[in-house]
């Protein structure tokens, strides 16, 4: 059997992320990966809620943010959690053109939170003289939703490449893994947003 | 491939497919809980809840979330997840010590 058929068997095994042993070996690391990741974003929330209160005239958290934004954007990215499971739904059924429409659907649902990002963000420097540099707070701000943000448009270039790049190869053992962890990385973000909408939004507005 | 193999492969497979759409349901009923509680939590702020509760609890709900999101999206609480569960708890551990520290020695 050539190593070519060990990846394209004609019955797909239950899991087929983690059918090779790569598969095996990715699915462990990326996890300790995101282990990692969870400890850069607690230092960037520790460093946010320090530096919270060091504002500078009236940008203070209650006066900037709105919650309306905020609302849409935690529904895009909730939503297209959701999508990002139908998708990996499909590649456990081995039906690929459906895996592919739902991590369509999960780059558009990803492109829209991203917009509103960038519309927030535009917003705060244009209309209220916030940047980076107007005070620690702002500081912090910028960095944590920032680095939010970056995941954000990392995660929409990576699911992009891998489903233009696989299109005509189909579903086998060697991408299924790659597909499989990309989703991982999709929610670790929504993870990571639902205690940025929490912490930085609604407890600021709290004060 | 004789007929008994190829049913009984076709047999697995429609099991195999039965209890992909079971975790599938589970999934959903997640999802409609998470909005629920992000509906409740943001409608705390909005209603100007003032009680000495409302912080506690909404980053309880976030908590959940994040629970529902790595054990059901993040299919945690399945088999074969006992290093994933290893590695992100560790992970957790460091965060909130990490998070602690910077809140009450570091900055002040």
């Amino acid at each position: 059997m050539s190593h070519d058929d060990v990846l394209n068997p004609k019955h797909m095994p239950h899991d087929p992320e983690k059918a090779t042993l790569e598969g095996k070996n990715k699915f462990v690391g990326f996890w300790m990966f995101l282990g990692g990741e969870t400890v850069l974003f607690a230092s960037l929330f520790g460093t946010y809620l320090a530096l919270s209160g060091s504002t500078s005239g009236d940008n203070t958290p209650e006066n900037l943010f709105g919650l309306e934004l905020v609302f849409i954007m935690t529904m895009l990215l909730l939503t297209s959690s959701l999508t990002s499971v139908y998708a990996m739904y499909h590649m456990k059924n081995h039906n690929f053109k459906k895996m592919q429409l739902w991590l369509g659907v999960t780059v558009l649902l990803g492109l829209g939170f991203l917009g509103c990002e960038i519309y927030e963000f535009y917003h705060y420097i244009h209309e209220y003289g916030f940047t980076f540099r107007s005070s620690a707070f702002g500081s912090g701000f910028y960095t944590l939703v920032g680095f939010h943000g970056g995941h954000v448009l990392f995660g929409l270039f990576w699911i992009t490449s891998l489903m233009i790049r696989n299109q005509k190869r189909g579903l086998n053992l060697y991408n299924a893994p790659k597909f499989y962890i990309s989703s991982l990385y999709w929610h670790f973000i929504d993870v990571v947003w639902v205690f940025i909408f929490t912490v930085v939004y609604l407890l600021g507005k709290v004060g | 491939m004789s007929e008994r193999t190829e049913n009984v492969s076709r047999h697995k497979l429609n099991v195999r497919k039965d209890e992909n759409k079971e975790e599938m349901v589970q999934q959903v009923i997640t999802f409609a809980l998470m909005i629920l509680f992000t509906l409740i939590a943001f409608s705390m702020v909005i209603l100007d809840i003032s009680s000495y509760f409302i912080k506690p609890t909404l980053l309880l709900l976030a908590g959940v979330q994040v629970a529902f999101q790595l054990f059901y999206f993040m299919h945690m609480k399945n088999k074969g997840h006992f290093m994933p569960t290893i590695i992100m708890f560790g992970g957790m551990t460091i965060a909130l010590a990490t998070i602690i520290t910077f809140t009450t020695i570091i900055w002040w």
